[in-house]
């Protein structure tokens, strides 16, 4: 009875506190989603009629869409791990008794702060046919690389990738490794474990929450390489380089909503099954551990 | 015996300053490059774009210039009006989305938060989804509801779904989830209403949050380059991150200054406050 009442109340007070925000996400966010969902089962070629799913067919019949879809997963699978296991093996080196930790610290997040935008100079010198890359090369009798327009692609978004987001995972993973109680460790030195066992049983343990965190954050950030990607390499890069993105965003330039909608209700649908999947591992987790 | 722990210690830091160098370098060689001549930019860079295949012909990527000048700022913040103009927009388009998701995200977090409702958990997921998805999945739908709006080329167009974007919402509640909330049964025993408990103990408990948040905010719509390439067709209208895309093929002679102006303040903001950047990245990593 108290609690009903509670929740009563409180349901009152939340829907003035919810209502500016649910107003406008509402409008900008849920709504324009469910338009898409709508316009993905829509024809395109009459006035709206009912589709069923041959928009979807046309969309896994389309080479332009695999070849986004395998760029996508192939740079996703190769820099997720690769930012991980960097990130953390940094966090747990600047865990630990180092000099100057605080700047090392700020170093890595520059980064993380400074706009891609002004950077972009520096990397087209780098990797541009006659850039300091290829000068090296070059000095060493090796041919030139043509990095931006050939396999090598990949690489180098990958390098940028990795230096534009390390340093957020680094400040997750410290927080994570400032969060294992010394005594943990302690115990498991009385106990006569060595440092291998401490990392698996301790610190690998204890960091699980904070890396599912890291993971999905690692991913969606890899969605969001596109911003980087366009602004070296513009609207129709190489073929290694076409993501998602660039497909939803020329879709729209060509006026194909429905492949785009349809595009994106994947897109949306893969994001929620990752989720998902790091939502249950994490559950698990947690019951093993109050177990 | 005792020379080993000293020395791993001092191995360990030669690593994560090495690495630290690695990561700072392409912006030291944008500052440096911004106090070189535009002669010799063109001198050094001259050879990018061009296919050649002469050994002389390669670009040369210098860390010292030879002769240290303000020309390029000169040129960029004094002579050139479209870079200021640029810039002006970039901050036009960012502090309302700023001020704006603050004050609409620190209500709703509150709710999350701190009152109890039905379906409240499942609405924060849909929050939660909605701030993992790449622009472009609600891409087309968003150019329709905006242009049914009378929006299209306009910077509402670009604020608004800033303004109500989920990030502010989840950061914040994270924050407030850690509140005991002995404090507020404290309040509400003395006659307190929700708005009085929010304005008074919330607010001023949540400022770190606030700043971490700020801070986060101008991070990433600073540099946003998807949503004003789609629905600020103007190119008049184009923030900096946008322009500076373009000038650096075409105007090389003072792109680095250009480079380090628009970098500026997000160095400055970041320097002055980077416990509660740090922070608010930590925050976003709570469980919750």
């Amino acid at each position: 009875m108290r609690f009903r009442q509670w929740l009563s109340k409180d349901t009152a007070t939340a829907l003035y506190f919810l209502a500016p925000s649910l107003i406008g996400f509402s409008i900008f966010y849920l709504i324009p989603f469910g338009m898409g969902v709508m316009y993905s089962f829509q024809d395109a070629n009459t006035d709206g009629s009912f589709a069923g799913f041959a928009n979807y067919q046309q969309l896994f019949a389309s080479a332009s869409f695999n070849k986004a879809v395998n760029n996508t997963l192939w740079f996703t699978g190769i820099s997720v791990p690769l930012i991980l296991i960097i990130s953390l093996v940094i966090a747990i080196l600047l865990n630990h008794n180092v000099y100057i930790r605080n700047w090392l610290r700020t170093a890595y997040v520059m980064p993380l702060v400074v706009p891609v935008a002004s950077i972009i100079l520096v990397w087209q010198v780098l990797f541009d046919w006659n850039g300091t890359l290829n000068a090296i090369l070059n000095s060493f009798g090796i041919d030139r690389i043509d990095w931006m327009k050939s396999e090598w692609a990949r690489g180098v978004v990958i390098v940028v990738y990795i230096w534009k987001n390390i340093g957020y995972n680094i400040i997750l993973f410290l927080a994570g490794l400032q969060n294992i109680p010394d005594d943990y460790y302690e115990t498991a030195d009385v106990e006569g474990a060595g440092t291998i066992r401490k990392f698996t049983n301790i610190t690998l343990v204890y960091l699980l929450p904070t890396t599912i965190f890291v993971v999905l954050m690692s991913i969606v950030n890899s969605f969001k390489v596109f911003r980087e990607t366009y602004l070296i390499a513009g609207s129709y890069p190489h073929d290694s380089l076409y993501m998602l993105q660039h497909y939803m965003n020329n879709m729209f330039l060509s006026l194909d909503i429905q492949k785009l909608t349809a595009a994106a209700v994947v897109t949306a649908g893969s994001i929620l099954l990752l989720v998902s999947v790091l939502f249950a591992m994490e559950r698990r987790f947690r019951n093993f551990m109050d177990g | 015996m005792k020379i080993a722990p000293m020395l791993i210690k001092q191995l360990k830091t030669l690593f994560l300053v090495t690495f630290a160098l690695i990561l700072l370098t392409p912006i030291v060689l944008t500052v440096t490059n911004s106090l070189m001549t535009e002669q010799e930019i063109r001198l050094n860079y001259d050879a990018l774009g061009k296919t050649a295949n002469a050994a002389d012909q390669f670009a040369n990527i210098k860390l010292i210039p030879d002769w240290v000048s303000l020309e390029q700022y000169g040129k960029v913040l004094i002579h050139t009006s479209t870079f200021l103009h640029m810039f002006w927009n970039s901050v036009l388009l960012v502090v309302p989305i700023i001020a704006g998701q603050a004050i609409v995200a620190s209500l709703a977090a509150y709710a999350f938060a701190k009152l109890r409702f039905r379906g409240r958990d499942k609405l924060f997921l849909v929050y939660l989804l909605t701030m993992l998805m790449p622009f472009q999945v609600t891409l087309v739908p968003n150019y329709i509801v905006i242009d049914k709006l009378g929006l299209m080329n306009s910077n509402a167009a670009i604020i608004l779904p800033g303004i109500f974007a989920a990030f502010g919402v989840f950061l914040l509640r994270q924050f407030m989830l850690n509140i005991p909330y002995s404090y507020i049964e404290a309040a509400k025993i003395d006659g307190a209403s929700q708005a009085r408990i929010f304005l008074s103990i919330i607010m001023p408990m949540v400022k770190p949050a606030f700043a971490a948040l700020v801070i986060l905010l101008f991070v990433d719509h600073w540099n946003m380059v998807e949503q004003p390439l789609i629905f600020l067709q103007d190119d008049l209208k184009q923030p900096l991150s946008v322009y500076l895309s373009k000038i650096s093929a075409d105007a090389r002679g003072v792109a680095f200054a250009a480079s380090v102006v628009y970098m500026m303040p997000m160095l400055l903001l970041f320097l002055y406050a980077e416990r509660y950047f740090i922070e608010g990245i930590q925050l976003s990593g709570i469980k919750g």
